[in-house]
């Protein structure tokens, strides 16, 4: 069953694990064109896998208030806002009162700590935006002391009302379901010592909780940064892609609870056929920044189970530009590792061979 | 697939010679993200320029998701960075036993295995310590995986550590009486112990070298990118280790080897790490930085101080001594630096954001110019 593309290379990874009769490989296209960042993935996901809670969190950096993906986190809805014209070029606000959207003392919400996420490393604790908040030399230009209190509230006014009605900016918001990739080529299952994570007969990747010791192995050697260990437990947790599901015929939780079908379920190869026929019809309407993520299986991770559709670079997401599973390169470490190992030998009975006469 | 209009593409400039390391997102001065619009940025936080450091990478720039790590750093504890430093006394002591043991030097032969014993018993409480789940430490015996490190590491130890086991036990055989059947055992401790020791110190320099591996065996940039390195960084650290224990505990006119070892793995571990530090472009610069550059620098400085006075000290028994101590506390100082430089380049969308951009952009343009050159 093992070929010469199991470590790195397009593959079917159910028959090269050993499925004889395998049905066809599941995955997701997340299509972050119309993902309307509404959370209702986060929520079912939560909901239908008993994922524990991860604290209510104001993290101060846009209106994505779970930060990314943790051990109690298996989808997170990334949200960045950018100052540059939506997608059809009509400019949106033509004839409508000019001005910045807000000020950066508007922007500045109500956050002093956040609470723990439970998770390691989970998501880092958000920036003292109070003390933030106290470093911005208001509009005005007067000195900060005799100026409106910062009282930590949001901006209540409507965009062009305050501040110089020339500066409009004009801007845009990306939003987009994240999610474990279920790698042709995982890099958390070619590492993972005790047999914990495994790839189904779907072509998905699962943990094993009752196998799992917490070794951490998995974390690092994710390319996305997707698994991740929940402290109190100790154990690594992450998308299962719904496999009780899934045995069931059920469509997984947070596809199913998508209302725009952002999320979209199904077979990968028919889902990636869709994919082409999306990104194609968009470039037609004049959205020149689509461009598939992760669908090619001739990429770094022999492609991936759950692909994307963005409309900006990978890294704007959090995603990374090029991963490559790490095992690609585990046989020239071998090699390096043998000829150091040889070496220190051969040091070593030099070193005793020449005091001995 | 090109970009959105360059307002937004016009990244920011990342000094990569800036002395200070940028602090993970959540230290960041907040100012200079939360109004970033999806791009990452590593300020400059003044602090000293390094004197004589290579100043030879290029200014980075980049973007990311407001300047969040993509990968997730190593939830390990720094049980981890001290079972590399002892899992590799332990191999450099047994090899030094073996050797002491075949060309007859008695009290070097007990100091390297008391050492490799005492080492192999700290190195299985690190390691089983860090799990999150410690009582499931055997699940790790459930299989053997070569695409894991770890699993390899796993068998490696335990093979390593039943023959370092009995070779140290070996070393009760003074104590036992000269009679009756505990005198029979007296007798045949010597040879078993030879034999023991022999496999030990076979399976010693896999044990030394397969940290390696683990560590480059992951996503981390600084470690992944070091992959051809490291083993000879962590054989010769290992040497230089194992030497050090030896050139404390063992009498001069038995130590001859061990000095030799001390030079040997402490050339073997300033050229390797010397080629991580400054070979690797971008990647290279977690470990000139912050707390592993000085971590690296003591390094340096203890091994090199160790190595001359291993030379120098070969009659003196205090010089050789603390020698040893200075080689012991280098190679420990090596193991954390090179641990650090991995946690930090993790914590920085930086390292794994650029090197890809770059390896993107250069496939991309290879891809394109036959297209130019045909028509």
């Amino acid at each position: 069953m093992v070929s010469g593309n199991s470590l790195y290379g397009p593959l079917d990874p159910a028959p090269d694990a050993g499925y004889t009769d395998a049905p066809p490989r599941k995955g997701f296209f997340t299509d972050t064109s119309v993902c309307i960042g509404c959370k209702a993935c986060e929520v079912a996901c939560k909901e239908w896998n008993a994922v524990p809670m991860d604290g209510l969190n104001l993290l101060g950096m846009s209106y994505d208030n779970t930060g990314g993906l943790t051990a109690n986190s298996w989808r997170a809805v990334h949200f960045i806002e950018q100052p540059v014209p939506a997608g059809r070029r009509t400019p949106p606000f033509e004839h409508t009162p000019t001005g910045p959207t807000g000020t950066h003392d508007q922007a500045v919400v109500a956050a002093g700590t956040v609470q723990d996420t439970g998770t390691e490393p989970g998501v880092g604790p958000a920036p003292d935006v109070l003390a933030a908040a106290r470093t911005i030399t208001p509009a005005g230009g007067t000195s900060p002391g005799s100026d409106p209190q910062f009282l930590g509230m949001p901006g209540v006014d409507l965009p062009g009302r305050i501040g110089d009605p020339g500066n409009r900016t004009d801007f845009r918001w990306l939003m987009m379901s994240n999610v474990c990739k279920h790698c042709t080529h995982a890099g958390c299952l070619d590492v993972c010592p005790t047999g914990s994570l495994f790839r189904t007969e779907f072509g998905t990747v699962v943990v094993q909780e009752d196998i799992c010791n917490g070794c951490g192995y998995c974390i690092p050697a994710c390319p996305y940064g997707v698994i991740d260990q929940r402290k109190d437990d100790g154990r690594a947790w992450k998308c299962t892609l719904c496999y009780d599901r899934l045995g069931e015929g059920q469509t997984p939780a947070c596809a199913q609870a998508c209302p725009t079908q952002s999320i979209q379920y199904g077979d990968l190869d028919e889902l990636r056929t869709r994919a082409q026929e999306r990104v194609e019809r968009l470039h037609e309407v004049g959205v020149p920044e689509a461009r598939l993520y992760g669908h090619d299986p001739d990429d770094g991770v022999g492609g991936d189970g759950a692909f994307f559709l963005l409309l900006d670079e990978p890294e704007v997401y959090g995603l990374p530009p090029d991963p490559i599973v790490t095992t690609r390169d585990l046989p020239q470490m071998y090699k390096r590792m043998g000829l150091a190992a040889a070496a220190m030998a051969a040091v070593a009975v030099a070193a005793f061979a020449r005091g001995t006469r | 697939m090109s970009g959105p209009p360059d307002e937004t593409t016009a990244a920011h400039e990342v000094d990569p010679q800036a002395d200070r390391q940028a602090p993970p997102a959540e230290a960041r001065p907040h100012e200079a993200q939360m109004w970033s619009q999806g791009r990452g940025r590593s300020r400059r936080r003044g602090g000293r320029r390094p004197g004589g450091e290579e100043l030879n990478v290029p200014p980075a720039e980049f973007r990311s998701y407001y300047g969040r790590p993509i990968i997730k750093p190593p939830v390990w504890h720094h049980d981890i960075a001290a079972y590399l430093f002892t899992g590799g006394l332990a191999a450099g002591s047994s090899l030094i036993a073996a050797g002491a043991d075949v060309t007859g030097r008695p009290a070097l032969r007990r100091a390297g295995r008391l050492t490799s014993m005492g080492a192999l018993l700290a190195s299985t409480y690190f390691l089983i310590n860090d799990l999150g789940r410690p009582e499931r430490f055997h699940h790790m015996l459930r299989v053997a995986k070569v695409t894991s490190p770890m699993s390899m590491g796993t068998w490696i130890l335990s093979a390593y550590g039943g023959a370092a086991g009995v070779a140290a036990v070996a070393e009760a055989a003074p104590l036992l009486p000269e009679r009756g059947l505990l005198g029979l055992v007296r007798k045949m401790l010597p040879f078993t112990g030879r034999a023991a020791g022999l496999a030990a110190a076979a399976a010693a320099p896999a044990l030394a070298t397969y940290t390696a591996v683990l560590l480059a065996d992951t996503a981390v940039p600084s470690w992944h990118e070091a992959y051809p390195d490291l083993p000879f960084v962590f054989a010769g650290s290992a040497l230089a280790a194992g030497a050090g224990a030896g050139l404390i505990a063992a009498p001069v006119a038995e130590t001859g080897p061990a000095r030799r070892l001390a030079v040997a793995g402490a050339a073997v571990e300033l050229t390797a790490i010397h080629r991580v530090e400054h070979g690797m472009g971008l990647v290279s610069e977690p470990y000139r930085k912050d707390r592993a550059g000085h971590l690296l620098r003591t390094a340096r400085t203890l091994t090199m101080l160790g190595a001359a006075g291993a030379v120098v000290g070969r009659r003196s028994r205090l010089v050789s001594a603390v020698s040893g101590a200075a080689l012991l506390a280098g190679s420990l100082a090596t193991r954390f630096g090179v641990y650090e430089a991995g946690m930090a380049s993790a914590r920085d969308p930086k390292y794994t954001v650029v090197p890809q951009r770059e390896r993107l952009e250069a496939r991309e343009s290879l891809a394109h110019e036959p297209k130019v050159q045909s028509p």
